[in-house]
């Protein structure tokens, strides 16, 4: 039995100046190793959740319940304990800052790593992400990458501190299909080589389902149910669970037209 | 059979800006009849974006023919252009970048009914009601602000507003890529009806090959600036012959086959 590296108790969360609570009496806990999907659409809480585990929610914000790191025993550290992937990485990466400077820069500051040491690594991470030509890369601007390219650099970055959890909030939603399933695949060896946690924030549960051990269902910041993946996608017991599944659209679900046009 | 409402033949274009030469489009030749749906699919950079814009005359080709009705809409200039374009409309992804962020529902309905002079500004308030009510959506809701609304009331007024024109033809560029799935799945049995009432045909881009073929008659796969792949859309989906056309039908994700290994 792995160790508890995550331990959600009546976590309540609401943004200063909001009407509405953003998370209600979310209670769930978290083994190492153990890669969990939160579903939920728009406003169900689930990008606020990922918010409070990284510590990045806005001062002023009202929190009651609490958040324990058994494992760790203390809060991560972002950077060295635990690495985010967010949805844009052209966002999520400076602009004006070679690649593998940003890369780098997380070895060096979280591992002690002389600067060498640290581009050493940068281009050894950036090979594991299955970005051609590392040494060239490192001289690289993300403006000179595709978007999926820059989502491997980010992902290279949030691992090269090699953390015990990783957070990837919508981090495939802005790619296309194609890009979006390699992004999936890499993710999947990693964490699965590092033995690393795994929280995968995503609004398509059909996606979850795909990788995930167990999955968590968001609605208007509740926890709906949390279970075995294929337990949840088989017999959710969530009316809402249920709704979602059903407006999955997939490649056997009859089409909303018939036949030629008439 | 009835002649095609929009026939490409040849259509050619560059993009030059300070760097290499980008080829956005191919000798891309397709045809859309009046009442079909022609989903056009590919990865991120195959130019389906770019194609789009050439038939709304948002970008000028360098070669090539446009033919819309029997009209060569690329030789039509001034008010002749003017009267042909309102006859295709266009709906985006961000429903809130394609707005002024500070108009209200009903300024951003009335705008192409003057713009045209279609209905005389007595008329205006019952036009806009109609068109609301059109898309699903009450009259009341056209003095709220466009900002005020939900994403997928946003894009059911980018609908309407499209309509505002009674067009031939909607071309619609990842217009549900952004929603929530249950909203996304009301919109597009929303489009399907609108087509069944009035006959309207949509060139549908899109890089998620299963919603496409809920709701396209016919498909076509990009890939590089050229089709490389087209046909009835249950066809194509069950037999690609190209090798994209293999990876996007690859890549949707089901709840009966996981990505990775156990």
């Amino acid at each position: 039995m792995s160790e508890t590296l995550l331990r959600i108790d009546g976590l309540g969360i609401r943004y200063s100046g909001a009407d509405a609570a953003a998370l209600e009496a979310v209670s769930f806990e978290l083994a190492q190793g153990e890669r969990l999907a939160v579903v939920g659409e728009s406003g169900s809480g689930k990008s606020t959740l990922a918010l409070a585990l990284a510590g990045l929610l806005p001062r002023h914000t009202w929190i009651e319940g609490t958040i324990a790191w058994p494992a760790l025993g203390h809060p991560p550290v972002a950077g060295r304990d635990l690495g985010m992937v967010f949805q844009d990485p052209g966002n999520s990466l400076n602009p004006v800052l070679r690649i593998g400077e940003q890369v780098a820069e997380v070895a060096q500051r979280h591992l002690g790593f002389g600067w060498p040491q640290a581009y050493a690594r940068a281009e050894h991470l950036l090979g594991q992400v299955r970005l051609p030509d590392p040494a060239r890369l490192l001289r690289a601007f993300p403006h000179q990458l595709s978007g999926g390219q820059r989502q491997r650099v980010a992902i290279a970055a949030a691992m090269a501190a090699t953390p015990a959890l990783l957070i990837a909030d919508e981090a495939t939603s802005a790619l296309d299909t194609i890009v979006q399933r390699d992004i999936l695949l890499l993710l999947d060896q990693l964490v699965r080589e590092r033995g690393t946690t795994l929280i995968f924030v995503t609004h398509d549960i059909a996606l979850a389902a795909q990788f995930a051990d167990r999955i968590a269902v968001f609605h208007r910041g509740r926890l709906m149910e949390i279970g075995e993946a294929g337990t949840v996608t088989t017999m959710p017991a969530s009316p809402y669970t249920a709704t979602l599944l059903a407006s999955h659209i997939s490649l056997v679900t009859p089409p909303l037209i018939d036949g030629a046009p008439t | 059979m009835t002649g095609a409402l929009l026939s490409i033949a040849g259509l050619d274009k560059t993009f030059r800006s300070g760097g290499p030469e980008v080829t956005a489009l191919a000798s891309v030749s397709l045809q859309l009849r009046r009442g079909e749906t022609l989903g056009l699919v590919g990865p991120s950079g195959s130019g389906k974006s770019t194609l789009a814009r050439v038939v709304m005359r948002l970008i000028e080709p360098d070669g090539g023919s446009l033919r819309f009705d029997g009209l060569d809409l690329l030789a039509l200039k001034g008010e002749a252009l003017r009267r042909q374009r309102k006859r295709l409309q266009m709906v985006f992804q961000d429903p809130l970048a394609a707005f002024n962020p500070r108009t209200t529902v009903g300024h951003a309905l009335a705008d192409p009914l003057r713009i045209h002079g279609l209905v005389p500004r007595t008329g205006r308030p019952a036009a806009i009601a109609r068109l609301l009510d059109r898309v699903g959506l009450p009259a009341s809701l056209a003095v709220r602000g466009i900002h005020e609304i939900s994403g997928g009331q946003r894009q059911r007024v980018a609908i309407a507003r499209a309509l505002a024109t009674e067009p031939d033809l909607i071309v619609l560029d990842e217009a549900v890529s952004a929603l929530d799935l249950t909203v996304r799945n009301r919109i597009l049995e929303l489009l399907v009806e609108l087509q069944r009432q009035s006959g309207l045909a949509y060139l549908f881009v899109s890089h998620d090959i299963a919603v496409v073929r809920a709701v396209a008659h016919r498909v076509a796969i990009m890939e590089r600036g050229s089709i490389v792949e087209t046909g009835p859309t249950p066809a194509v989906v069950a037999a690609p012959q190209s090798e994209i056309g293999h990876a996007l039908v690859a890549a949707i994700p089901s709840f009966t086959s996981r990505t990775t290994r156990a």
